[in-house]
């Protein structure tokens, strides 16, 4: 179909999809209607990996992302009831610093895509690389090291968290 | 081909069928059930012994009147009940509902919608998804009673998913490290079913698969005696119907789930030795056709258990709810896999 392959007809429409819900999650006036959105962007984006052959990456990422932390989103939005009139006013001071900070994380964004050009993607096998099998063989064999920091980072944010929610620290 | 598709889209009707029949019938059978358990006749008057009730209470359903209610947001409103029911029907499709058969022609047809490799991931996502379908419906309906009780489903089955989730895996090790609903079922043709393996991981899938579904004890997000309705305290209509009947069917699919797992699925003992008595070849579509009624009985035994457990035990307090998911369920599960793994490290099954 007008030369290109389903495949790319595939990146294509579902590139438009997350890039148009990802601005409705910006631009939704209501908060819990931005967390729908959000959700639509990550089902998008499993779809991208599942057309790099990333199968188990998908799946885990709508599990624990659209299942799972987006619930608690929701779930907190849901009780604290967010009202337009109910919304603190911000100054003009506030809205200059967030376009500042947002800008410039724009431009980071930019540098490292800029960047990532010059990468050479490395290729584990073929299309076989995104088995549950094959990802658990790299991770566990080749990237050990690198797998366990991440696990013991994710641990000490996980206690830290409890700790600071916690409401009386003995 | 074109046989391949219509063969797929037969097996997905029939499914789907499957699936609503089950469930219609479910509500029946339930009803009668406790009659049985209080002494009482139970639904007789549509048809021969109530046959037809699950026609009359569908059809009631539909002649309803509608509500809407003014303030709430009426597309989320419709949304709710959709997408609940959407993803109860969506885990019938990794279900290997019984053995490959093959044709004269020499084709082989399956009896199931799809076998993807990681079928059981594909179920704990749908799973997972389930709930929004609650979440969006309870907080559309811009009520009290209904935002607590999806807040109570949300919890509810996010917590219980974690218990689960580490049971499964556990599973998993033991029928040979596969993600495949089939290989899953077919692991246990030879031996002997995983429950004899797993008793403590099926006993903690069971109890989760009892709060997956809302079924009582574990039915807090309806509690009507705190919650008038819960999260479709405002429903009316076949929009309430949806939810319910949805409930039935993940119940049928949660019973396939627990057979397929932990009782061999399509497979029964001296399954061999009645095919050859009866001179089947292997691939023949009768061997397929009985697997299925095998695992048709063992799905219909579930089902009665979950009724058993509904009109017997009391409901649960919340905070005895959320005691039992993280502090008793959580670490057993964990328990469970340290055990499964040395288990299955001495019996050879995982080389290091």
């Amino acid at each position: 179909m007008l030369g290109y392959t389903i495949t790319q007809w595939l990146f294509g429409v579902l590139s438009f999809l997350s890039i148009m819900f990802g601005l409705m999650v910006v631009f939704s006036r209501n908060p819990v209607s931005s967390v729908l959105y959000l959700i639509l962007t990550f089902f998008c984006i499993a779809g991208h990996y599942l057309l790099m052959n990333a199968q188990f990456l998908a799946i885990v990422h709508i599990v624990v992302y659209a299942g799972a932390i987006m619930v608690l989103f929701l779930f907190v939005i849901m009780l604290m009831n967010l009202n337009e009139d109910q919304e603190p006013q911000r100054t003009w001071l506030t809205k200059i610093i967030a376009a500042v900070a947002g800008g410039l994380m724009l431009v980071v964004l930019v540098g490292s895509l800029k960047g990532s050009e010059q990468l050479q993607l490395q290729h584990y096998g073929s299309s076989q690389v995104g088995l549950v099998k094959n990802l658990g063989m790299v991770l566990f064999r080749d990237f050990l090291f690198p797998f366990e920091i991440a696990s013991v980072l994710l641990l000490a944010a996980m206690v830290g968290a409890i700790m600071i929610g916690k409401r009386d620290i003995k | 081909m074109l046989s391949f598709i219509i063969y797929k889209l037969l097996v997905c009707v029939i499914v789907f069928a499957i699936s609503l029949g089950v469930a219609a019938y479910s509500t029946l059978w339930e009803r009668k059930f406790a009659a049985f358990l209080q002494d009482r006749v139970g639904p007789d008057r549509a048809g021969p012994k109530g046959i037809l009730q699950p026609l009359a209470d569908g059809g009631k359903m539909f002649f309803k009147e509608e509500i809407i209610p003014n303030v709430s947001n009426r597309f989320l409103f419709i949304l709710g009940p959709s997408l609940f029911m959407l993803t109860a029907l969506m885990t019938g499709t990794v279900i290997p509902w019984g053995k490959d058969f093959t044709t004269t022609a020499g084709n082989t047809y399956s009896f199931q919608i799809t076998d993807i490799n990681i079928g059981v991931l594909y179920l704990l996502g749908v799973v997972s998804i389930g709930v929004y379908g609650i979440m969006i419906g309870g907080w559309a309906s811009n009520n009290k009673y209904a935002l607590l009780g999806a807040i109570r489903a949300s919890s509810q089955m996010i917590s219980y998913e974690i218990a689960m989730g580490i049971s499964i895996i556990a599973l998993i090790v033991t029928s040979g490290g596969t993600l495949s609903l089939r290989e899953i079922v077919e692991s246990q043709d030879a031996g002997v079913c995983n429950v004899v393996w797993q008793p403590l991981g099926f006993l903690i899938f069971f109890v989760c698969a009892l709060a997956e579904t809302n079924r009582a004890p574990f039915d807090l997000p309806e509690c009507e005696a705190e919650l008038v309705g819960g999260y479709h305290t405002e429903y009316s209509s076949m929009k309430l119907g949806l939810f319910l009947f949805a409930e039935y069917i993940n119940m049928f699919i949660s019973s396939a789930i627990m057979s397929a797992f932990y009782f061999g699925g399509y497979n029964f003992p001296f399954a061999q030795e009645l095919y050859n008595t009866l001179g089947l070849e292997t691939g023949s579509i009768w061997i397929s056709i009985i697997g299925f009624g095998a695992f048709f009985t063992k799905i219909i035994i579930f089902i009665n258990v979950f009724m058993w457990i509904r009109w017997t035990l009391p409901r649960f307090r919340y905070d005895q709810l959320m005691n039992l998911g993280w502090r008793i369920l959580l670490p057993l599960s964990l328990l469970n896999l340290a055990i499964t793994v040395v288990v299955e490290y001495f019996r050879g099954n995982i080389q290091f």
